[in-house]
Protein backbone atom coordinates (compact mmCIF):
# COMPACT_ATOMS: atom_id res chain seq x y z
CA UNK A 1 0.00 0.00 0.00
CA UNK A 2 1.35 3.32 -1.12
CA UNK A 3 2.75 5.82 2.12
CA UNK A 4 0.07 7.65 3.83
CA UNK A 5 0.39 11.60 3.71
CA UNK A 6 1.32 14.13 6.36
CA UNK A 7 -1.17 17.33 5.44
CA UNK A 8 0.40 20.33 7.07
CA UNK A 9 -1.19 23.91 6.91
CA UNK A 10 0.74 27.12 7.36
CA UNK A 11 -1.43 29.36 9.73
CA UNK A 12 0.76 32.34 8.89
CA UNK A 13 -0.35 32.27 5.42
CA UNK A 14 -3.93 31.27 5.85
CA UNK A 15 -6.21 33.89 4.58
CA UNK A 16 -9.47 31.34 6.09
CA UNK A 17 -11.09 31.28 2.48
CA UNK A 18 -12.36 28.21 2.99
CA UNK A 19 -11.68 26.58 -0.14
CA UNK A 20 -9.84 23.81 1.42
CA UNK A 21 -12.89 23.00 3.90
CA UNK A 22 -15.38 23.22 1.23
CA UNK A 23 -13.20 21.17 -1.33
CA UNK A 24 -12.49 19.00 1.40
CA UNK A 25 -14.80 19.04 3.96
CA UNK A 26 -13.24 15.16 5.53
CA UNK A 27 -9.99 16.55 5.49
CA UNK A 28 -10.16 20.47 6.88
CA UNK A 29 -11.81 22.74 9.13
CA UNK A 30 -11.66 26.26 9.58
CA UNK A 31 -12.13 27.62 12.94
CA UNK A 32 -13.86 30.72 14.29
CA UNK A 33 -10.33 32.47 14.09
CA UNK A 34 -10.41 32.00 10.08
CA UNK A 35 -7.67 29.83 10.05
CA UNK A 36 -7.76 26.04 8.44
CA UNK A 37 -6.69 22.79 10.54
CA UNK A 38 -6.44 19.60 9.00
CA UNK A 39 -8.55 17.38 10.69
CA UNK A 40 -6.29 14.77 11.21
CA UNK A 41 -2.03 15.04 10.70
CA UNK A 42 -1.62 12.19 8.66
CA UNK A 43 -4.15 9.80 6.42
CA UNK A 44 -4.31 7.67 2.92
CA UNK A 45 -3.50 9.04 0.20
CA UNK A 46 -6.84 10.71 -1.48
CA UNK A 47 -7.04 12.78 -4.74
CA UNK A 48 -9.57 14.97 -2.94
CA UNK A 49 -7.07 15.89 -0.24
CA UNK A 50 -4.30 17.03 -2.82
CA UNK A 51 -6.85 18.66 -4.87
CA UNK A 52 -7.85 21.00 -2.18
CA UNK A 53 -4.12 21.59 -1.39
CA UNK A 54 -3.81 22.97 -4.74
CA UNK A 55 -6.70 25.24 -5.24
CA UNK A 56 -5.62 26.84 -1.81
CA UNK A 57 -5.05 30.74 -2.83
CA UNK A 58 -2.56 31.33 -0.59
CA UNK A 59 -0.48 27.61 -1.05
CA UNK A 60 -0.16 27.36 2.47
CA UNK A 61 -1.21 23.99 1.88
CA UNK A 62 1.59 21.00 2.22
CA UNK A 63 1.37 17.48 2.04
CA UNK A 64 4.27 14.97 2.69
CA UNK A 65 4.89 11.33 1.88
CA UNK A 66 4.83 10.36 5.65
CA UNK A 67 7.12 7.40 4.95
CA UNK A 68 9.77 8.55 2.41
CA UNK A 69 9.03 12.01 3.40
CA UNK A 70 8.90 13.38 -0.30
CA UNK A 71 6.37 16.33 -1.18
CA UNK A 72 2.86 15.30 -2.95
CA UNK A 73 2.07 19.21 -3.07
CA UNK A 74 3.56 21.29 -3.96
CA UNK A 75 5.05 19.32 -6.45
CA UNK A 76 7.28 20.48 -9.94
CA UNK A 77 3.85 21.49 -11.61
CA UNK A 78 3.78 24.94 -10.22
CA UNK B 1 -42.43 27.99 4.32
CA UNK B 2 -44.24 31.18 6.47
CA UNK B 3 -47.41 32.45 4.85
CA UNK B 4 -45.84 35.70 5.08
CA UNK B 5 -43.25 36.27 3.14
CA UNK B 6 -40.65 39.60 2.04
CA UNK B 7 -39.80 40.69 -1.51
CA UNK B 8 -36.13 40.51 -1.92
CA UNK B 9 -33.92 41.60 -3.20
CA UNK B 10 -34.81 44.79 -0.77
CA UNK B 11 -34.96 48.16 -1.83
CA UNK B 12 -32.29 50.93 -0.41
CA UNK B 13 -33.49 54.47 -0.19
CA UNK B 14 -29.99 55.89 -0.05
CA UNK B 15 -27.66 53.97 -2.61
CA UNK B 16 -24.92 51.64 -1.60
CA UNK B 17 -26.78 52.22 2.43
CA UNK B 18 -27.73 48.41 3.50
CA UNK B 19 -31.57 47.65 3.24
CA UNK B 20 -32.69 48.12 7.03
CA UNK B 21 -34.75 45.21 6.52
CA UNK B 22 -31.62 43.46 7.40
CA UNK B 23 -30.84 44.11 11.08
CA UNK B 24 -34.48 43.25 12.07
CA UNK B 25 -33.57 40.00 10.44
CA UNK B 26 -30.64 39.11 11.80
CA UNK B 27 -32.14 39.43 15.10
CA UNK B 28 -35.41 37.83 14.47
CA UNK B 29 -35.98 35.90 12.05
CA UNK B 30 -31.84 35.04 10.65
CA UNK B 31 -33.19 32.68 7.73
CA UNK B 32 -36.44 34.06 6.54
CA UNK B 33 -38.40 32.98 3.95
CA UNK B 34 -38.93 35.20 0.72
CA UNK B 35 -40.18 35.82 -2.58
CA UNK B 36 -37.85 37.05 -5.68
CA UNK B 37 -38.68 39.06 -8.51
CA UNK B 38 -39.20 35.89 -10.76
CA UNK B 39 -41.78 34.87 -8.75
CA UNK B 40 -39.73 31.81 -6.93
CA UNK B 41 -39.37 31.43 -3.35
CA UNK B 42 -35.74 31.31 -1.41
CA UNK B 43 -34.67 31.16 2.40
CA UNK B 44 -32.38 34.27 3.14
CA UNK B 45 -29.44 34.06 5.12
CA UNK B 46 -28.70 36.67 7.55
CA UNK B 47 -26.11 36.11 10.27
CA UNK B 48 -22.48 36.02 9.66
CA UNK B 49 -22.33 32.58 11.25
CA UNK B 50 -24.98 30.80 9.23
CA UNK B 51 -23.93 32.55 5.70
CA UNK B 52 -20.48 30.68 6.36
CA UNK B 53 -21.88 27.29 7.46
CA UNK B 54 -24.30 27.70 4.35
CA UNK B 55 -21.05 28.25 2.25
CA UNK B 56 -19.64 24.50 3.09
CA UNK B 57 -22.34 22.68 3.73
CA UNK B 58 -22.35 20.14 0.60
CA UNK B 59 -25.57 19.47 0.45
CA UNK B 60 -26.49 22.93 -0.07
CA UNK B 61 -25.32 22.61 -3.47
CA UNK B 62 -25.00 25.04 -7.07
CA UNK B 63 -25.43 22.18 -9.48
CA UNK B 64 -28.83 22.30 -8.18
CA UNK B 65 -29.36 25.54 -8.54
CA UNK B 66 -28.73 25.67 -12.11
CA UNK B 67 -31.23 23.22 -13.06
CA UNK B 68 -34.28 24.56 -15.34
CA UNK B 69 -37.15 25.44 -12.88
CA UNK B 70 -34.68 26.30 -9.84
CA UNK B 71 -35.50 29.22 -7.96
CA UNK B 72 -32.76 32.36 -9.58
CA UNK B 73 -32.94 35.85 -8.81
CA UNK B 74 -32.34 37.16 -12.64
CA UNK B 75 -33.62 36.43 -15.85
CA UNK B 76 -30.78 34.18 -17.33
CA UNK B 77 -29.42 31.59 -14.62
CA UNK B 78 -25.92 30.59 -15.11
CA UNK B 79 -24.87 27.91 -17.73
CA UNK B 80 -24.73 24.36 -16.17
CA UNK B 81 -21.34 23.88 -18.16
CA UNK B 82 -20.33 26.99 -15.79
CA UNK B 83 -17.01 26.52 -12.86
CA UNK B 84 -20.09 28.65 -10.62
CA UNK B 85 -22.79 26.02 -11.21
CA UNK B 86 -21.09 23.22 -10.09
CA UNK B 87 -20.39 21.48 -7.01
CA UNK B 88 -17.19 19.15 -5.86
CA UNK B 89 -16.01 17.36 -7.20
CA UNK B 90 -16.94 18.09 -10.59
CA UNK B 91 -16.22 22.13 -9.60
CA UNK B 92 -12.42 21.14 -8.31
CA UNK B 93 -11.77 19.70 -11.77
CA UNK B 94 -12.00 23.29 -13.37
CA UNK B 95 -10.92 25.32 -10.59
CA UNK B 96 -7.76 22.80 -10.75
CA UNK B 97 -6.83 24.48 -14.21
CA UNK B 98 -6.89 28.23 -13.13
CA UNK B 99 -6.14 28.39 -9.62
CA UNK B 100 -2.28 27.87 -10.36
CA UNK B 101 -2.42 31.76 -12.24
CA UNK B 102 -4.59 33.87 -9.41
CA UNK B 103 -2.46 32.58 -6.06
CA UNK B 104 -1.40 35.02 -3.85
CA UNK B 105 2.16 34.54 -5.11
CA UNK B 106 1.48 35.05 -9.14
CA UNK B 107 -0.61 37.88 -8.04
CA UNK B 108 2.40 39.87 -5.98
CA UNK B 109 4.16 39.27 -9.20
CA UNK B 110 1.84 41.24 -11.27
CA UNK B 111 2.22 44.55 -8.58
CA UNK B 112 4.75 46.57 -10.39
CA UNK B 113 2.63 46.58 -14.27
CA UNK B 114 -0.96 46.97 -12.77
CA UNK B 115 1.15 50.36 -10.98
CA UNK B 116 1.94 50.96 -14.42
CA UNK B 117 -1.53 50.72 -16.12
CA UNK B 118 -2.44 52.74 -13.05
CA UNK B 119 -0.09 55.76 -13.79
CA UNK B 120 -0.73 55.37 -17.44
CA UNK B 121 -4.55 55.61 -16.94
CA UNK B 122 -3.78 58.42 -14.06
CA UNK B 123 -1.79 60.40 -16.64
CA UNK B 124 -4.21 60.05 -19.44
CA UNK B 125 -6.98 61.56 -17.11
CA UNK B 126 -4.96 64.55 -15.87
CA UNK B 127 -4.38 65.35 -19.33
CA UNK B 128 -7.76 65.61 -20.61
CA UNK B 129 -8.64 67.55 -17.48
CA UNK B 130 -11.71 68.09 -15.37
CA UNK B 131 -14.07 66.83 -15.16
CA UNK B 132 -13.19 63.30 -15.66
CA UNK B 133 -15.60 60.20 -15.86
CA UNK B 134 -13.49 57.65 -13.17
CA UNK B 135 -15.44 55.00 -14.30
CA UNK B 136 -14.61 55.89 -17.98
CA UNK B 137 -10.77 56.70 -17.23
CA UNK B 138 -10.08 54.10 -14.26
CA UNK B 139 -12.44 51.95 -12.63
CA UNK B 140 -13.05 50.37 -15.94
CA UNK B 141 -10.04 50.31 -18.26
CA UNK B 142 -7.87 48.94 -15.61
CA UNK B 143 -9.59 45.70 -14.32
CA UNK B 144 -10.40 44.72 -17.82
CA UNK B 145 -7.10 45.56 -19.49
CA UNK B 146 -5.44 43.38 -16.02
CA UNK B 147 -7.46 40.37 -16.85
CA UNK B 148 -7.19 40.40 -20.38
CA UNK B 149 -3.50 40.24 -20.61
CA UNK B 150 -3.80 37.65 -18.58
CA UNK B 151 -6.00 35.24 -20.31
CA UNK B 152 -4.54 36.28 -23.33
CA UNK B 153 -7.72 38.64 -24.84
CA UNK B 154 -7.44 41.34 -27.32
CA UNK B 155 -8.69 44.01 -24.78
CA UNK B 156 -9.53 46.42 -28.15
CA UNK B 157 -13.03 44.81 -27.90
CA UNK B 158 -13.71 45.67 -24.20
CA UNK B 159 -16.12 47.58 -24.44
CA UNK B 160 -17.97 44.69 -26.29
CA UNK B 161 -17.33 42.52 -22.71
CA UNK B 162 -18.43 45.38 -21.01
CA UNK B 163 -21.73 45.44 -23.04
CA UNK B 164 -22.24 41.67 -22.83
CA UNK B 165 -21.48 41.61 -18.90
CA UNK B 166 -24.24 43.91 -18.06
CA UNK B 167 -26.89 41.93 -19.80
CA UNK B 168 -25.90 38.81 -17.62
CA UNK B 169 -26.91 40.81 -14.56
CA UNK B 170 -29.77 42.11 -16.17
CA UNK B 171 -33.31 41.90 -13.97
CA UNK B 172 -35.64 43.81 -15.66
CA UNK B 173 -32.78 46.49 -17.74
CA UNK B 174 -32.66 43.76 -20.46
CA UNK B 175 -35.30 41.49 -21.96
CA UNK B 176 -34.66 37.17 -21.42
CA UNK B 177 -33.88 37.56 -25.14
CA UNK B 178 -31.02 40.16 -24.87
CA UNK B 179 -29.41 38.51 -22.15
CA UNK B 180 -29.52 35.29 -24.13
CA UNK B 181 -28.20 37.30 -27.19
CA UNK B 182 -25.43 38.75 -25.36
CA UNK B 183 -24.45 35.13 -24.06
CA UNK B 184 -24.49 33.59 -27.44
CA UNK B 185 -22.42 36.43 -29.05
CA UNK B 186 -19.97 36.27 -26.02
CA UNK B 187 -19.81 32.42 -26.76
CA UNK B 188 -18.74 32.86 -30.72
CA UNK B 189 -16.35 35.63 -30.02
CA UNK B 190 -14.58 33.52 -27.46
CA UNK B 191 -14.94 30.26 -29.95
CA UNK B 192 -13.17 32.13 -32.58
CA UNK B 193 -10.70 33.78 -30.25
CA UNK B 194 -9.73 29.73 -29.24
CA UNK B 195 -9.62 28.83 -33.09
CA UNK B 196 -7.04 31.43 -33.73
CA UNK B 197 -5.10 30.47 -30.32
CA UNK B 198 -5.03 26.57 -31.39
CA UNK B 199 -3.33 28.00 -34.82
CA UNK B 200 -1.28 29.89 -32.78
CA UNK B 201 -0.31 28.68 -29.12
CA UNK B 202 0.05 31.05 -25.92
CA UNK B 203 1.47 30.80 -23.10
CA UNK B 204 -1.37 32.87 -21.74
CA UNK B 205 -4.25 31.44 -19.03
CA UNK B 206 -6.43 30.82 -22.19
CA UNK B 207 -3.40 29.07 -23.95
CA UNK B 208 -3.02 26.77 -20.72
CA UNK B 209 -6.42 26.13 -20.98
CA UNK B 210 -6.61 24.98 -24.36
CA UNK B 211 -3.43 22.88 -23.55
CA UNK B 212 -5.89 21.31 -20.76
CA UNK B 213 -8.42 20.39 -23.17
CA UNK B 214 -6.48 19.09 -26.13
CA UNK B 215 -3.69 17.46 -24.21
CA UNK B 216 -5.06 16.31 -21.47
CA UNK B 217 -8.83 16.00 -22.02
CA UNK B 218 -9.43 17.66 -18.53
CA UNK B 219 -12.59 19.81 -19.47
CA UNK B 220 -15.26 19.63 -22.42
CA UNK B 221 -15.10 22.62 -25.07
CA UNK B 222 -18.28 23.94 -23.35
CA UNK B 223 -16.66 24.11 -19.99
CA UNK B 224 -13.43 25.89 -22.00
CA UNK B 225 -15.60 29.02 -23.76
CA UNK B 226 -17.16 29.35 -20.56
CA UNK B 227 -14.08 29.11 -17.75
CA UNK B 228 -12.45 31.96 -20.46
CA UNK B 229 -15.85 34.03 -20.25
CA UNK B 230 -16.69 33.65 -16.40
CA UNK B 231 -13.22 34.30 -15.89
CA UNK B 232 -12.99 37.59 -18.05
CA UNK B 233 -15.99 38.87 -16.63
CA UNK B 234 -15.81 38.06 -12.94
CA UNK B 235 -12.24 39.85 -13.44
CA UNK B 236 -13.27 43.03 -14.33
CA UNK B 237 -17.37 43.48 -13.49
CA UNK B 238 -16.42 43.43 -9.83
CA UNK B 239 -13.67 45.31 -9.74
CA UNK B 240 -14.43 48.50 -11.46
CA UNK B 241 -18.00 48.31 -9.51
CA UNK B 242 -16.24 48.43 -6.25
CA UNK B 243 -13.48 50.75 -7.31
CA UNK B 244 -16.65 53.30 -8.47
CA UNK B 245 -18.52 52.49 -5.07
CA UNK B 246 -15.59 53.11 -2.85
CA UNK B 247 -14.66 56.36 -3.76
CA UNK B 248 -18.34 57.54 -3.21
CA UNK B 249 -18.43 55.68 0.55
CA UNK B 250 -14.87 57.28 0.65
CA UNK B 251 -16.34 60.95 -0.52
CA UNK B 252 -19.24 60.56 2.42
CA UNK B 253 -16.98 60.17 5.06
CA UNK B 254 -14.15 62.78 4.66
CA UNK B 255 -12.27 62.59 8.17
CA UNK B 256 -11.56 59.24 7.44
CA UNK B 257 -10.86 59.64 4.01
CA UNK B 258 -7.90 62.26 5.24
CA UNK B 259 -6.46 59.92 7.93
CA UNK B 260 -5.84 57.33 4.58
CA UNK B 261 -4.16 60.34 2.82
CA UNK B 262 -2.08 60.54 5.45
CA UNK B 263 -1.31 57.78 6.52
CA UNK B 264 -1.08 55.27 3.45
CA UNK B 265 0.13 51.85 4.85
CA UNK B 266 -2.97 51.81 6.43
CA UNK B 267 -4.59 51.06 2.81
CA UNK B 268 -4.32 47.37 2.44
CA UNK B 269 -6.67 47.36 5.97
CA UNK B 270 -8.63 50.10 4.59
CA UNK B 271 -9.50 48.02 1.41
CA UNK B 272 -10.79 45.02 3.46
CA UNK B 273 -12.79 47.34 5.50
CA UNK B 274 -14.57 49.12 2.53
CA UNK B 275 -15.05 45.37 1.18
CA UNK B 276 -16.81 44.35 4.24
CA UNK B 277 -18.56 47.40 4.24
CA UNK B 278 -20.03 48.30 1.16
CA UNK B 279 -22.40 46.11 -1.00
CA UNK B 280 -21.73 45.34 -4.69
CA UNK B 281 -24.53 44.10 -5.72
CA UNK B 282 -28.55 44.01 -4.44
CA UNK B 283 -29.40 39.91 -4.18
CA UNK B 284 -25.93 38.55 -2.29
CA UNK B 285 -23.96 35.75 -3.13
CA UNK B 286 -25.12 33.06 -5.90
CA UNK B 287 -28.13 31.15 -4.49
CA UNK B 288 -27.88 27.25 -3.50
CA UNK B 289 -30.19 24.77 -3.61
CA UNK B 290 -30.65 21.45 -0.81
CA UNK B 291 -30.01 18.26 -1.91
CA UNK B 292 -31.63 16.49 1.33
CA UNK B 293 -33.13 18.39 4.29
CA UNK B 294 -31.00 20.55 6.55
CA UNK B 295 -31.23 22.50 9.46
CA UNK B 296 -29.55 25.85 9.49
CA UNK B 297 -29.98 28.89 11.87
CA UNK B 298 -33.23 27.07 13.26
CA UNK B 299 -35.05 26.53 10.13
CA UNK B 300 -35.59 23.20 8.40
CA UNK B 301 -34.55 23.83 4.60
CA UNK B 302 -36.57 20.85 2.73
CA UNK B 303 -34.84 19.27 -0.15
CA UNK B 304 -35.46 21.53 -3.46
CA UNK B 305 -35.47 24.84 -1.41
CA UNK B 306 -33.27 27.24 -2.10
CA UNK B 307 -31.05 29.14 0.39
CA UNK B 308 -29.37 33.00 -0.45
CA UNK B 309 -26.63 33.96 1.58
CA UNK B 310 -26.75 37.52 2.48
CA UNK B 311 -23.25 38.38 2.61
CA UNK B 312 -23.80 42.67 2.87
CA UNK B 313 -26.30 41.31 6.04
CA UNK B 314 -23.25 38.94 7.18
CA UNK B 315 -20.44 41.71 6.77
CA UNK B 316 -22.83 44.17 8.85
CA UNK B 317 -23.51 41.06 11.84
CA UNK B 318 -22.47 42.91 15.43
CA UNK B 319 -21.73 39.61 16.89
CA UNK B 320 -18.93 38.99 14.56
CA UNK B 321 -17.72 42.72 13.93
CA UNK B 322 -18.33 45.04 16.51
CA UNK B 323 -19.60 48.45 15.85
CA UNK B 324 -20.89 47.09 12.64
CA UNK B 325 -22.39 49.63 11.00
CA UNK B 326 -19.84 51.98 10.89
CA UNK B 327 -17.16 52.59 9.04
CA UNK B 328 -13.81 52.08 10.51
CA UNK B 329 -10.77 52.38 7.73
CA UNK B 330 -8.21 51.25 10.60
CA UNK B 331 -10.32 47.89 11.49
CA UNK B 332 -7.56 45.20 11.51
CA UNK B 333 -10.27 42.35 11.20
CA UNK B 334 -10.47 40.92 8.25
CA UNK B 335 -13.12 37.96 7.75
CA UNK B 336 -15.86 39.37 5.46
CA UNK B 337 -17.13 37.08 3.89
CA UNK B 338 -16.83 39.64 0.19
CA UNK B 339 -15.46 36.99 -1.72
CA UNK B 340 -17.52 34.54 -0.28
CA UNK B 341 -16.31 31.30 1.43
CA UNK B 342 -15.67 27.90 1.08
CA UNK B 343 -15.06 25.92 -2.52
CA UNK B 344 -16.51 29.06 -4.33
CA UNK B 345 -14.56 31.40 -2.78
CA UNK B 346 -13.69 34.40 -5.18
CA UNK B 347 -11.02 32.84 -7.79
CA UNK B 348 -9.60 36.53 -8.15
CA UNK B 349 -9.85 37.87 -4.80
CA UNK B 350 -5.84 38.72 -4.45
CA UNK B 351 -6.01 40.13 -7.96
CA UNK B 352 -8.95 42.56 -6.73
CA UNK B 353 -7.25 43.02 -3.48
CA UNK B 354 -3.82 44.24 -5.25
CA UNK B 355 -5.57 46.17 -7.67
CA UNK B 356 -7.36 47.94 -5.12
CA UNK B 357 -4.80 48.56 -2.93
CA UNK B 358 -2.57 50.17 -6.28
CA UNK B 359 -5.94 52.40 -7.66
CA UNK B 360 -6.45 53.80 -4.34
CA UNK B 361 -3.04 54.34 -3.02
CA UNK B 362 -2.41 56.45 -6.73
CA UNK B 363 -5.71 58.38 -6.45
CA UNK B 364 -4.66 59.75 -3.32
CA UNK B 365 -1.44 60.06 -3.36
CA UNK B 366 -1.96 62.17 -6.88
CA UNK B 367 -5.32 63.67 -6.93
CA UNK B 368 -5.42 64.86 -2.69
CA UNK B 369 -8.39 67.19 -3.60
CA UNK B 370 -10.17 64.57 -5.69
CA UNK B 371 -14.05 65.18 -5.68
CA UNK B 372 -17.33 64.69 -7.15
CA UNK B 373 -18.05 67.26 -10.12
CA UNK B 374 -21.42 67.23 -9.10
CA UNK B 375 -23.89 66.91 -5.85
CA UNK B 376 -23.98 63.82 -5.13
CA UNK B 377 -27.70 63.34 -4.83
CA UNK B 378 -27.27 63.75 -8.79
CA UNK B 379 -25.90 61.00 -9.59
CA UNK B 380 -27.17 58.57 -12.08
CA UNK B 381 -27.67 54.60 -10.25
CA UNK B 382 -28.08 51.65 -12.43
CA UNK B 383 -31.64 50.47 -12.46
CA UNK B 384 -33.16 47.06 -13.55
CA UNK B 385 -29.99 45.25 -12.36
CA UNK B 386 -28.39 43.26 -9.51
CA UNK B 387 -25.24 45.49 -9.73
CA UNK B 388 -24.68 48.77 -7.53
CA UNK B 389 -23.29 51.48 -9.13
CA UNK B 390 -23.29 54.55 -10.44
CA UNK B 391 -23.93 54.65 -14.76
CA UNK B 392 -21.01 57.63 -14.39
CA UNK B 393 -18.61 58.63 -11.91
CA UNK B 394 -17.80 62.57 -12.47
CA UNK B 395 -14.72 63.80 -10.28
CA UNK B 396 -12.75 67.00 -10.45
CA UNK B 397 -9.43 67.92 -8.52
Amino acid sequence: MASQWEIDVDVDRCIGSGMCAGTAPKYFIVSNDRKSRPRARVVDPDETLSDAAFTCPVEAITITEADSRLPVVPDDDR
Amino acid sequence: MSEKKLAFPFVTPVPLELPGEYAGLRTQQPVAAVILPTGDPAWLVTRYTDVRQLYTDPRLSRAAAVQSGAPRCNQVGPDPDSIVSKDPPEHTRLRRLVAPAFTARRIEAMRPRIARLVEVLLDAMEEAGRPADLIDRLAFPLPITVICELLGIPEIDRNRFREWSEAFMSTTAHSVDAVRTAQARFEGYLTELIKDKRAHPTEDLLGVLIAARDTHDRLTEKELVNLGMTVLVAGFETTATQIANFVVTLLRHPDQLAQLRAEPHLIPDAIEELLRYVPRRSDGGAIRVAVEDVELGGVTIRAGEAVIPAIGSANRDGIQFPDADRLDLTRTDTSHLAFGFGSHHCLGAQLARVEMQIVFGALLRRFPGLHLAVPEADLTWRIGTLVLSPVTLPVTW
